[in-house]
């Protein structure tokens, strides 16, 4: 039982180890060059180079991310408990939502430059625009998923719409709007690097990562690059972490995905 | 007491839009106090029934009073268990128990020590702070009923409320609702599947047929010793399964032509 546990934690490290020998094999075989691709420790001599610099940059993007972030969870929050309540609403409104999603946010880039004006409101609203839409659909699936019976119960026992609301819907909807947000918190770090390499350089450029990317591109930095991606990857992962810790916060006293079993 | 019925069907009939006939022609008088269970083939409308009570649905023809009044005002009397226990699975036990007395807008401090009350009458006295996923299928259905209690309801709907748990559980919470019964004197409409649970808890049974549904038969129940559980093992009790079990026999080849 013991030994199937220490394959189950060495997997992936094994896995991780594999890659990185195919890594240096495809180098090797192929000969390329550093400034086409790196090896891992040039990637890490360039990260640690770069270090003040990237760790600014992360900052400035984690800044537009958590921005974007809690504008789309709380406009997508709201947009959602009118589609939940009011039937006309969801048919009125769900066609144009799903218009807006298919958008690719690239087309609407100038655009957006143009209204919210480049820098960080700019960046902000691409970061909105691609975490918006899974936090409605989810909050939106969930409001609606109340089951009948309970349903039933609440208006047997006289309860007003604002309280089925609140003790009965909300709560049903809370598993559904935690996976929006988990969905939305990888796109958000993806959102605002993608925002700061459209928009972020409109201005002149005061940092962020998707602006290094630009900037080590045109300098043809390719290990800072890939350090760069590195750094992406980070943030990611610390946002995922915390919607994820949210959701076990919120859940686990409660909800069956966190049921604990014998084996 | 009155004499006025509690409950009281007169022709009442039930179609679900242009569907077909789920209950015809339903006449039948509940006095308070009573026990009554409804037993009947499948799709012979027994839930249908309790829904209309409870002005879950409302009748298609014919009259339906409820405490003496139409039974969308009669909310306030009525409480229901449901086949499921229809926790809140994000709320406590005791949070369970108070959501009635929430809705009605009761305050909190009263509110707990009214759900604590409760739960120590169903013998739940130490789960008050457990989420329903850590209570067995018996507890969750002690815990809906102490639920359905706390609205001191004058009439109780039980739409099958023991049909998921085993024998043994079953057999146990057939006594001990009679027990809380005692406690907190209700009305009783009780839908059920199993004859034997009928006869050891009713004061009448109501035999259905399907097809429409319509009433059979009717029998009261009364027995000389007192209903626990040494009257599993009685000749009368067999005897009352045995004339139940064949009335029901009979509703089914009823219903089938």
């Amino acid at each position: 039982m013991n030994l199937r546990r220490v394959i189950l934690w060495l997997s992936p490290v094994a896995c991780g180890i594999l890659f990185l020998g195919l890594w240096y094999g495809v180098r090797a075989a192929t000969g390329l060059q550093s400034w086409i691709l790196p090896t891992p420790e040039e990637i890490l001599h360039a990260a640690w180079a770069e270090r003040a610099t990237l760790m600014r940059a992360a900052g400035g993007t984690a800044l537009g991310a958590v921005g974007g972030f809690c504008v789309a969870s709380l406009v997508g929050f709201v947009t959602a408990l009118g589609l939940g309540g009011a039937r006309w609403l969801r048919t009125g409104l769900y066609p144009w939502l799903l218009v807006l999603q298919m958008t690719p946010v690239i087309v609407l880039a100038p655009i957006i430059v143009l209204w919210a004006g480049p820098g960080l409101p700019g960046i902000i609203t691409v970061t909105f625009l691609i975490s918006y839409f899974p936090i409605v659909v989810n909050t939106t699936q969930g409001l609606l998923s109340a089951d009948a019976p309970r349903v039933d119960l609440f208006r047997m026992y006289g309860a007003t719409r604002l309280q089925e609301l609140w003790l009965l819907r909300l709560p049903s909807a809370m598993p559904y709007f935690l996976a929006g947000l988990r969905i939305a918190a990888t796109l958000a770090p993806i959102g605002a690097i993608f925002g700061e390499y459209l928009v972020g350089n409109a201005s002149g450029g005061t940092g962020g990562l998707g602006f290094l990317v630009y900037t080590y591109n045109v300098q043809i930095k390719i290990p800072a690059l890939f350090a760069t991606a590195l750094a992406s990857c980070l943030l990611g992962f610390v946002f995922v972490a915390a919607i994820s810790w949210l959701n076990w916060y919120v859940l686990h006293a409660w909800h069956d995905s966190f049921e604990r079993r014998d084996r | 007491m009155t004499d006025q019925p509690i409950v009281q069907f007169r022709e009442v009939s039930k179609r679900f839009g242009a569907g077909p006939q789920i209950l015809d022609r339903i006449t039948l008088a509940l006095a308070e106090g009573e026990f009554v269970s409804l037993i009947g083939p499948s799709g012979c409308g027994k839930s249908t029934l309790l829904r209309l009570v409870s002005a879950l649905s409302p009748v298609t023809t014919g009259a339906l009073t409820v405490a003496g009044t139409t039974p969308e005002r009669a909310h306030e009397h009525l409480a229901y268990v449901f086949q499921e226990a229809t926790l809140l699975p994000w709320l406590t036990a005791a949070g369970n128990v108070e959501l009635p007395l929430r809705l009605r807008g009761v305050r909190a401090p009263e509110r707990r020590a009214k759900a604590a009350d409760l739960l120590a009458l169903v013998r739940l006295p130490t789960a008050s702070a457990l989420y329903p996923r850590q209570l067995s299928g018996g507890m969750k259905m002690r815990v809906s009923i102490a639920r359905a209690l706390s609205r001191e309801p004058r009439i109780l709907l039980l739409d099958e409320p023991f049909g998921a748990l085993d024998e043994i559980t079953r057999n146990h919470l057939n006594e001990e609702l009679l027990d809380w019964r005692e406690k907190a004197p209700f009305t009783a409409l009780f839908v059920t599947h199993s004859v034997a649970e009928a006869v050891f808890l009713s004061t009448r049974i109501v035999v259905m047929a399907a097809n429409p549904g319509r009433i059979h038969a009717e029998v009261p129940v009364e027995f000389t010793c007192a209903r626990t559980g040494a009257l599993r093992e009685r000749p009368e009790y067999f005897d009352r399964v045995a004339a139940v079990s064949r009335l029901l026999h009979a509703a089914e080849e009823g219903g089938a032509t």
